[in-house]
């Protein structure tokens, strides 16, 4: 009964979608206001609907009803309650309907907060989010019914894969649609400012909370996927540049520039038409992620569900919104006021520098994810493009990136002086190089370019905080009056800050952890010792114990540091009875400067060799938390800056705001950016 | 000027093109083109310290399966426990091919998590995985005794492709006495659709 339900309401949710996505769009052309104002209560019944849809689901998957098939394919009794519940978003189907629910949850934000919109453009907006609503609840409907019924029902569900039940990987993909989802918001904006055929610097403003946003979540979801990686996959890798990766990152990386290009529209109100094509491009490349992971495509690369038909329905879905798109754009745009031409050297020619960069990197990224494909297109035969590819292109494109990423905020607007900029970031370079040299020293020459990596990390990092210290004349004031300037400083500037010494905390950690991972493996007996990166690891054996729905061999490491013991790892191998399936849980033990990973394989007692000995792996990640340290820095950074967007709320009230908000003098470069 | 504004537009319709074209292909079909096929011809050096490579003469006289792997692949690691089981319980040989992979790298892999290849050969340059239609990772074949290719599966084995599909070809193949010229695939593995545990689980990893 409660999938019957739940099916309906996916139904009616579909009905209001259509009805939202024409009427008032038809309202807003000819000036009806009150067909304009009926998007507002649709956003709002539509939300509703397809929150009853979610919840139907997400009740059969908390009471094991295994005669939806959705739950007998992805469930199992025995599973804890924790995965049961994130079995809803597990498949395909259920996943579709999360996407929905984040999409409609957005569309009701804008429809209840949105009354300093404009109406004619918040209409608008609704009515384009709704057409992405119809797209995506047609999808769910006709191909990919999470509801459907099975007669008879199973005794008990196929059950997750044992990878998959994890912490981790379980909940990061709702953090990942809240990325993909907020890029529609801003495609949203872009599609309604050009049927509008306007965009002014009001617009920008309002287009980027929603893009800062879908960034840090999106940001946060990446991180998560790849943690997942490195301690479940176990051997201390954590990205591959495979295409379910590449599909999220290349998001990632146009709304990066879309972020930063939305600043100098906001600014200067200048690379209008730019921002727009941004936004619609970020937007495409979520859905093309999705058409890419779910179509069967690129499915042999890796393993998805194929299915030719959802293929052909997201191909034809993706024609209309970004075919549809991009037309209404060579359209349009052309129309968009050009702003003035500015110098290159300046902080607008800083950030479209970093646009230029960005989009490349995206495009490489694109290249190498789809070549396969386009090769095979052309009949020019099979090919698989591997990590190294990547590696010797997008690296490369990163290193000036974060290079300008250092010296853009230092510069003003309009006209800056390069050398003077340079001058001010002379402590950062010195810093940078230094900390080069005594990498080089430390480890000499085994991986030469990891000083260098270092050394352009230090750059950032350092250059991100004298842009601060400037900011509040750290030194040059007294201390009380520097700290009220601190204090007073915009939180975007806080966020800016914030997630570039992120990104340095990230590339140091990617660098350190290629450049210097110590490994051993080996057979171990209770009692043995191990020397690795100055610690000392003591086997003291395993024991069997029982999990919710797998059976536990748990091993047990003493590892101490010049005999003062530092702490106690206990790595799993566990045993999945319903899929036959072990999986290897690593044991790590963060330090500031890496990670202690231990890892057991295989009990050698059963192969006849020797009692109670194991084969273990144990590493040593240098600067890999890092990482993570880092990404996480960086979606603070990002809320921090949200967080000074909300208290603008109101477009004429923003203007005094924003100038109350800066009792800076003007020679003060102005704190906007990312 | 106003004709820059449509390149975006002409770009995108080049890359859907190729999409289009793409799902036409179906790599779920590029199989039509080697099944029943006796396999192409190769012979691969042996994987870092181990003594016999594999060649294409070593498949004929039993049923096999072939699975291409590389360290570099995860949906070949999350495979990679169901190998060894098939290996263990001794149901059916697996033969290996190491596609693209550098040997140190490939060798520290088969160290850790278990070797699960009766015999496995090294193809560094990706030359045999282009003659096979491997178009990624991981690939596994069924080859009869008559070193045909019967069967092919893209992507990672689940445990439900192993027990409905691929045992009961095997079945097959091992009953019958004569060389089978063309057998029916049991239904499960014509599903265009599977989407049991690791397939439609991973996919949400987008």
């Amino acid at each position: 009964m409660t999938a019957e339900i739940g099916h309906f309401a996916l139904i009616l949710a579909f009905l209001t979608a259509i009805v939202q996505g024409t009427l008032p769009m038809i309202g807003a052309h000819r000036g009806n206001v009150a067909w304009m104002a009926l998007a507002r209560p649709a956003s709002v019944a539509q939300l509703l609907f397809v929150t009853i849809a979610f919840s139907a689901l997400m009740y059969g998957f908390v009471v094991s009803d295994f005669s939806i098939k959705n739950v007998a394919d992805n469930s199992n009794s025995a599973m804890p309650m924790l995965y049961k519940v994130s079995s809803t978003w597990g498949s395909h189907e259920g996943s579709l309907v999360l996407w929905v629910l984040i999409l409609a949850l957005f569309g009701a934000i804008v429809a209840v907060s949105g009354g300093n919109l404009p109406p004619s453009l918040r209409t608008r907006v609704l009515g384009v989010q709704a057409w992405i609503a119809v797209g995506f609840l047609s999808f769910s409907l006709l191909t990919s019914n999470p509801f459907l019924r099975l007669n008879p029902a199973p005794l008990d569900g196929r059950s997750l894969n044992p990878l998959l039940q994890d912490l981790g990987m379980a909940y990061h993909p709702p953090f990942l649609y809240v990325g993909y989802v907020g890029f529609s918001m801003a495609f949203s904006f872009a599609v309604a400012a050009l049927i509008e055929g306007r965009v002014d610097a009001a617009w920008a403003r309002w287009v980027r909370p929603w893009t800062l946003a879908a960034w840090s979540f999106l940001t946060l979801g990446i991180a998560m996927g790849s943690w997942w990686a490195y301690y479940e996959l176990g051997w201390g890798g954590f990205w591959f540049w495979d295409p379910v990766e590449n599909s999220s990152f290349m998001p990632w990386l146009a709304g990066t520039a879309l972020l930063h290009s939305a600043i100098v529209c906001e600014k200067r109100n200048t690379l209008k038409s730019w921002t727009i094509l941004l936004a619609i491009v970020t937007f495409s490349l979520s859905l093309l992620g999705t058409f890419l992971v779910r179509s069967g495509v690129l499915t042999s690369v890796h393993a998805f569900a194929t299915d030719p038909a959802r293929g052909a329905y997201i191909l034809g879905f993706l024609i209309l919104v970004v075919g549809g798109s991009l037309t209404l754009y060579a359209i349009r745009a052309p129309l968009l006021k050009a702003g003035g031409l500015f110098a290159p050297i300046s902080r607008e020619g800083a950030l479209v520098l970093n646009n230029l960069l960005l989009t490349t990197a995206c495009a490489t990224v694109f290249l190498g994810t789809l070549y396969p494909l386009f090769l095979d297109a052309i009949g020019g035969g099979k090919v698989s493009v591997g990590p190294p590819y990547f590696n010797a292109t997008f690296g490369p494109i990163m290193i000036p990136v974060i290079a300008v990423a250092a010296i853009g905020p230092l510069m003003p607007w309009k006209r800056a002086d390069l050398a003077g900029v340079l001058g001010r970031l002379k402590l950062a370079l010195g810093g940078a190089m230094l900390i080069a040299a005594v990498v080089w020293y430390l480890v000499g020459g085994t991986a030469p370019w990891a000083p260098l990596g270092l050394g352009l990390a230090a750059w950032l990092f350092a250059g991100s905080l004298i842009e601060w210290a400037e900011r509040v004349k750290l030194f040059r004031l007294p201390l009380a009056k520097s700290w009220n300037r601190a204090r007073h400083l915009p939180r975007s500037a806080y966020g800016m800050t914030m997630a570039h010494c992120g990104v340095a905390l990230v590339l140091a950690g990617i660098i350190g952890s290629q450049a210097w991972q110590v490994e051993s493996v080996r057979l171990m007996a209770p009692g043995d010792s191990v020397e690795m990166a100055g610690y000392s690891f003591t086997f003291r054996g395993v024991r069997k114990l029982q999990g919710p729905n797998y059976s536990i061999d748990r091993g047990e490491f003493e590892i101490t540091r010049d005999g003062v013991p530092v702490t106690r790892l206990y790595p799993e191998k566990r045993f999945y009875p319903v899929q036959q399936m072990p999986t290897t849980e690593a044991a790590i033990h963060t330090t500031w400067i890496g990670d202690l990973y231990v890892a057991i394989d295989e009990s050698r007692a059963a192969a006849g060799e020797g009692d109670g000995a194991w084969s273990v792996r144990l590493y040593f990640n240098p600067l890999i938390p890092w990482i993570w340290l880092g990404a996480v820095v960086m979606m603070l950074g990002g809320l921090v800056s949200l967080s000074d967007r909300r208290l603008r709320v109101g477009a004429p009230r923003r203007k005094r705001s924003a100038v109350s908000e800066q009792p800076s003098p003007p020679e003060q470069p102005d704190p906007q950016a990312a | 000027m106003r004709f820059k504004f449509i390149i975006p537009l002409l770009l995108f319709t080049g890359v859907v093109t190729a999409l289009g074209v793409g799902l036409t292909l179906k790599p779920g079909d590029l199989p039509s083109m080697m099944i029943n096929k006796e396999v192409p011809e190769f012979d691969l050096p042996p994987l870092l310290d181990r003594e016999r490579g594999l060649a294409s003469s070593d498949l004929a006289g039993e049923v096999r399966l072939v699975n291409f792997f590389a360290s570099w692949c995860i949906a070949c690691r999350a495979e990679h426990p169901l190998l060894n089981r098939i290996n263990k319980q001794g149901i059916v040989p697996v033969y290996g091919i190491n596609y693209k992979d550098k040997p140190e790298d490939a060798k520290a892999w088969l160290d850790r998590l278990g070797d699960p290849y009766s015999r496995s050969g090294a193809d560094v340059p990706g030359r045999v995985g282009i003659d096979w239609g491997v178009y990624g990772l991981p690939e596994t074949f069924i080859v009869d005794r008559e070193s045909r290719i019967v069967y092919r599966h893209i992507g990672a084995i689940s445990a439900a492709d192993l027990d409905d599909c691929i045992l009961p070809v095997i079945e097959t193949l091992r009953a019958s006495a004569l060389a089978a010229t063309s057998i029916s695939l049991p239904s499960f593995c014509q599903r265009t659709n599977r989407q049991f545990d690791l397939k439609s689980n991973l996919q949400t990893k987008s």
